[in-house]
């Protein structure tokens, strides 16, 4: 890249191309070194789902008789800790759909309310959610446990769902006050003096024109949903009304568990989140740049 | 993807301000006022539930001044408090710093970088909880992964790495730090992206180069930006439960535990949750100074609600 400017000491041409090759041999070996890095927690846990339970004591860096069988018995519940998998699995779905719902609701409601509404001391309500968005949510499980307890949550979806809600909907907020600013207030003030009510504008003008903003938060709701596991654990104790992050956690507490199926349940588990994530990329890289281009 | 926009707004938080103006021509008046209330609601209702309630429920349990001399007594919660500084001390810094340089080298145009990014934003995309189980096997000491390729390649007998408290905790630093680094590296890199070329240019123009276009244009213009991520990731960091609580367990002998670890491990194993808040609550002098920056800081994106 230097060769261009001037006023530095003049080399030959052949010096810089070798220069250039040799940075560029310097960026792939970095770039190599980058992939295993990134990859090897992965590898090994394909790795220990695809051995049989016998080798994995071996100590070999790849298993000597592949298999599938762990999967099949993940996949059958054919274990007993596995009993209530595809139930579990279910529970993770409702937990994941239900808090994208809620968080994509009360956050686009409240953010109508204070950016298009322009509702008196809003202010209050933004700096409310700032506030919960930068408090860590482990810190308040202690007491979030016994109010469940109060509220008669226990065991119940519900509590995982309002609790990953209350710390999902501060950043839809966020995120919605900043898109909204894109949108002209004069497309409300239009419908306004053609007689449409708030409501009217919230769904016939806001929604739609919010739809990335949208998109992006709902995905972020349901991967937090979805990938949470304290509170999970916390509030959900039985093996019915476990998602499957708790019963995944569950292999831990034995010492002779069988890490093949563990493994095999991680991975199951981690498949929808990953192709959520890559399949919504570029709505997440909207996302990204959404807040950057309001300024 | 939580702090992105965020980041990224405040990275450019000079917008000129425009003039307030209402919608409703002057205000909300009857019915609208009404229609305001009800959309506000719902959030209002949550977060008197589910965060004021407990952070008062909180600190009731956490009041009485005989839980922080318990505290002080114990040998454990003061491993846990240089665990935590640490943690949040290396596990930050280090990878943002990590992050900042691979934003740089991301920015290459090659096709295999490009490639190389949608595999390096795998740990990410991966969920804690299958990621950090799979770390701690990886580095069990009798068959995990890593002692098995050091015996291979060098012929090495490699530590119980999880037996030992500094290797404990470097290990979850280290998971730490693989989780998160490429969402930080992906928002460092939004914002170099993000600064004009036009600087660039006019310093080719003036003569430049590598490392004094860096010097005076890359970081002062990602100076802003970074101390937000640097300070939104402090806040994370000391609420991380997942990487300690799964890599090292918090063991040996409790000797890795972190604060938030600490807290649900009091409350919940040894049943004594008004010690757990307290652990959690010791954290406050560090979390306060850390949300009032970081409210200035993203309130100030806000400025032209």
């Amino acid at each position: 890249m230097s060769a261009t400017f001037p006023g530095r000491r003049m080399h030959s041409r052949r010096f810089y191309r070798v220069q250039r090759r040799f940075g560029e041999a310097a960026a792939m070996l970095f770039g190599l070194v980058l992939l295993v890095w990134s990859i090897t927690p992965i590898y090994n846990m394909w790795m220990i789902a695809l051995d049989s339970h016998d080798a994995i004591f071996s100590g070999t860096v790849w298993p000597d008789s592949p298999t599938l069988e762990s999967f099949r018995v993940v996949i059958t519940e054919d274990f007993w800790y596995l009993e209530n998998f595809w139930h579990q699995f279910g529970n993770s779905f409702i937990v994941g759909l239900s808090v994208t719902f809620l968080t994509l609701l009360i956050g686009s409601l409240a953010s109508f309310t204070v950016g298009r509404l322009r509702l008196r001391h809003g202010w209050l309500l933004t700096n409310a959610a700032l506030m919960t968005y930068v408090i860590p949510a482990s810190f308040l499980a202690i007491p979030i446990y016994r109010i469940m307890q109060i509220y008669g949550l226990q065991n119940q979806l519900s509590s995982v769902i309002l609790a990953l809600t209350t710390f999902a909907t501060p950043y839809a907020i966020f995120i919605f006050s900043q898109y909204g600013k894109s949108i002209p207030m004069e497309l409300d003030e239009s419908a306004r003096i053609d007689g449409a009510n708030p409501l009217q504008i919230y769904v016939r003008i806001y929604l739609p024109l919010m739809a990335p903003a949208l998109v992006a938060v709902g995905t972020y709701a349901l991967l937090l949903a979805w990938n949470e596991y304290l509170y999970n654990f916390l509030l959900l104790s039985t093996p019915q009304s476990m998602t499957v992050a708790v019963a995944l956690a569950q292999f831990l507490n034995s010492d002779e568990s069988p890490w093949n199926y563990m493994m095999a349940t991680a991975i199951i588990y981690a498949l929808p989140p990953i192709i959520l994530y890559y399949g919504f990329r570029r709505y997440m890289a909207a996302g990204l740049t959404m807040g950057g281009v309001k300024g | 993807m939580s702090a992105t926009q965020q980041a990224l707004a405040v990275g450019r938080a000079t917008a000129a301000h425009r003039p307030r103006r209402s919608t409703w021509f002057g205000g909300l008046h009857g019915a609208d006022y009404a229609w305001a209330i009800a959309f506000a609601l719902p959030y209002i209702a949550i977060f008197f539930a589910f965060v004021l309630y407990p952070i008062c429920y909180g600190v009731y349990l956490g009041s009485d001044p005989a839980l922080y001399r318990d505290l002080f007594a114990d040998p454990r919660y003061l491993t846990a408090v240089v665990n935590t500084l640490l943690y949040v001390g290396i596990g930050v810094n280090v990878k943002m710093f990590l992050a900042f340089l691979l934003s740089g080298f991301f920015m290459r145009k090659s096709w295999w970088t490009k490639s190389l990014l949608v595999v390096f934003i795998l740990p990410w995309a991966t969920p804690a909880l299958p990621a950090y189980i799979s770390i701690h096997w990886f580095l069990n000491g009798q068959w995990g992964m890593l002692n098995n390729v050091l015996y291979l390649l060098f012929g090495i007998d490699g530590p119980v790495y999880l037996n030992d408290r500094w290797l404990g905790l470097a290990g979850n630093i280290g998971a730490y730090i693989w989780k998160t680094l490429p969402f930080w590296t992906i928002i460092l890199l939004a914002g170099r992206m993000a600064v004009p070329t036009e600087l660039y240019e006019a310093a080719e123009v003036d003569g430049a180069t590598g490392l004094r276009r860096f010097a005076h244009i890359t970081v002062p213009m990602m100076a802003s930006l970074y101390l937000v991520c640097t300070l939104l990731d402090m806040v994370f960091a000391l609420g991380d439960f997942n990487a300690t609580f799964f890599v090292s367990g918090g063991g040996p002998a409790m000797s890795t535990e972190v604060l938030a670890t600490l807290g649900i491990r009091y409350a919940f194993t040894v049943a004594l949750p008004r010690l757990g808040v307290a652990a959690v609550m010791s954290a406050l002098p560090l979390l306060i100074p850390l949300v009032i920056m970081l409210m200035r800081r993203l309130r100030m994106s806000e400025g032209q609600l």
